[in-house]
């Protein structure tokens, strides 16, 4: 069963100059921890805005739990939580104040709900007196989760909850958001990080309005094969400049501590890259047929669709 | 030996009772691409401040170009470049406008101001976009043109705060090959980041503690000395035995 469904949705700003989504259509299972990976300016937010009832599309169907986001409107917005990307909380209340406020817009009580936030809260209560405007980025990020929880929702939209988190922060969240899912929350999660890929069921690789690929991660890194070669030298100031000037190479990118250089497919990579390095006068060369990551494979259909 | 740009020694910042830097003593080398890490809330940012004349430490020492920090601070700002995710540009100003603008301030000849606009503009590619808002550009763009600006007055060292934030993968690393070509030219980067990957491009990293500079060196050193083969392993080693909260 689907608990998202979109249907050829199209959104643009600036009468018509803008496209921030093209023709998007796709489905979230139920109870599954669904990603958005794409970088700033890839409609992410304007897909968040619209499943939320925030926003009207240009054209296309969504619907929400089996609701229309457009007629079901005031349905909707009692089943899910959303929490933006940019903090949206009231900076002059303070922690716990922000929490009942939200619990009683529901018609609810924090009582009734603690059971879902209760692992989230009590790293935040001991501050609870505290105006959120005066919270750190993490603790801000964890109210806000909080306060999109408490009418206890169906669906959770998170719009690039992990941005500007440092890594540890980053993983602890991913694994609340497990804790979520296994309680039976569908969570649909936005993220520029594409090393976060790996924490969802399924994932949409977003970018400039259109889904380039929609899979698991590894069926969709398996069908986009590459053939792929970490290459290091000594001089990595110099193998960068002298890789850009191959015109065999089909791209070259910097990952981590190597370079990642893809060549056409049956090509021999390893003796050919040792081979032209060496002419160029490298020392130290390392050149090792390796695996294509996610971020590999983003860059990959970037390219394509250019 | 090569010249220290910023120099620190025992560099403390408190506010009220709360310790945000905790007598940090580093060095960086001119030309040195050197990453600044650590968790949110493990004063990077107090740090940061500091360094750029903009906070008066609580006690240590520490030096920006060659100048003081407590006594020197309007001479800092104007041999440093910055620039962060949060503030780059005018958005209601074109490409143009932002490059003369921010020039302006960093003290450039209407001459120089000229010359070095229409050189950047065509070096970024830009020319088409050049009389356009940059608030009408994607992300990646504005970093780039941010970037550029933070440099055009050739200072000592440019502070760059999360600069690639949310910004898709291949712009992301022409980003940093911006970078290597700046240090390359002799300017000295300092930078903070959140994506691992990039940590490996520095120099050189410090990974800061709960206002302490808990690991510093290359990143293969790093990696050696943790016995790990990636940094994002460094960093959630050192990271995780945090205690202060953020």
């Amino acid at each position: 069963m689907s608990t998202v469904r979109v249907e050829n949705i199209t959104k643009t700003y600036e009468k018509g100059q803008v496209v921030a989504l093209d023709n998007v259509s796709f489905e979230v299972k139920s109870g599954e921890l669904f990603g958005l990976i794409g970088p700033d300016g890839a409609g992410k937010t304007s897909l968040f805005r619209i499943l939320t009832t925030l926003l009207v599309p240009d054209a296309g169907k969504a619907e929400v739990a089996g609701l229309d986001v457009v007629k079901d409107l005031w349905e909707i917005r009692k089943l899910v939580g959303y929490m933006p990307g940019k903090f949206s909380l009231y900076q002059d209340l303070s922690i716990e104040e922000n929490l009942n406020f939200f619990a009683t817009v529901f018609n609810t009580t924090v009582e009734k709900n603690y059971y879902l936030i209760e692992e989230i809260y009590v790293q935040i209560e001991p501050f609870k007196h505290r105006l959120a405007g005066k919270l750190s980025g993490g603790m801000k990020q964890k109210l806000a989760l909080c306060c999109a929880l408490i009418h206890e929702p169906k669906v959770l939209f998170l719009d690039e909850p992990t941005t500007g988190v440092d890594p540890v922060s980053r993983k602890e969240f991913w694994d609340m958001l497990d804790r979520l899912k296994a309680k039976g929350i569908t969570i649909v999660v936005s993220t520029p990080y594409m090393d976060e890929a790996s924490r969802c069921d399924r994932i949409a690789l977003i970018q400039k309005g259109k889904i380039l690929e929609l899979d698991t991660l590894e069926q969709i890194i398996e069908r986009h094969a590459q053939n792929l070669y970490a290459v290091d030298a000594d001089n990595r100031y110099g193998l960068m400049k002298d890789l850009r000037t191959n015109t065999e190479i089909v791209s070259a990118f910097a990952f981590g501590e190597v370079q990642h250089v893809t060549l056409p497919p049956q090509m021999s990579g390893e003796s050919y890259l040792k081979n032209f390095l060496e002419t160029k006068g490298h020392t130290g060369i390392k050149v090792k047929k390796v695996a294509p990551t996610i971020e590999d494979t983003f860059i990959k259909l970037m390219l394509e669709n250019q | 030996m090569a010249k220290s740009v910023i120099h620190t020694q025992g560099l403390t910042r408190k506010f009220g009772d709360f310790v945000a830097v905790n007598a940090i003593t580093f060095d960086v080398q001119e030309g040195e691409i050197f990453g600044f890490l650590g968790a949110n809330g493990a004063g990077k940012t107090t740090a940061m401040r500091i360094l750029c004349g903009l906070l008066e430490p609580t006690s240590g020492q520490a030096s920006v170009a060659g100048y003081d920090v407590y006594k020197q601070n309007e001479e800092i700002k104007k041999h440093i470049g910055y620039m962060s995710q949060k503030f780059s540009l005018y958005e209601n100003l074109t490409v143009r406008e932002n490059i003369q603008f921010f020039g302006g301030i960093y003290g450039l000849t209407r001459k120089e101001l000229r010359e070095k606009t229409d050189v950047l503009i065509e070096r970024l590619g830009l020319n088409h976009e050049a009389d356009k808002l940059v608030g009408s550009l994607p992300l990646g763009w504005k970093q780039k043109i941010s970037f550029s600006v933070a440099i055009l007055h050739r200072p000592k060292v440019v502070f760059l705060d999360e600069p690639t934030g949310g910004v898709d993968p291949i712009t992301r690393r022409q980003f940093w090959d911006m970078i290597y070509e700046a240090a390359h030219e002799g300017i000295t980067v300092f930078v903070t980041t959140h994506y691992m990957d990039e940590a490996e491009y520095c120099d050189r990293v410090s990974i800061m503690v709960d206002g302490t500079i808990a690991a510093l060196d290359t990143p293969s050193g790093l990696k050696r000395q943790f016995n790990v083969n990636t940094m994002d392993e460094v960093f959630l080693q050192l990271a995780r035995g945090a205690k202060r909260g953020e």
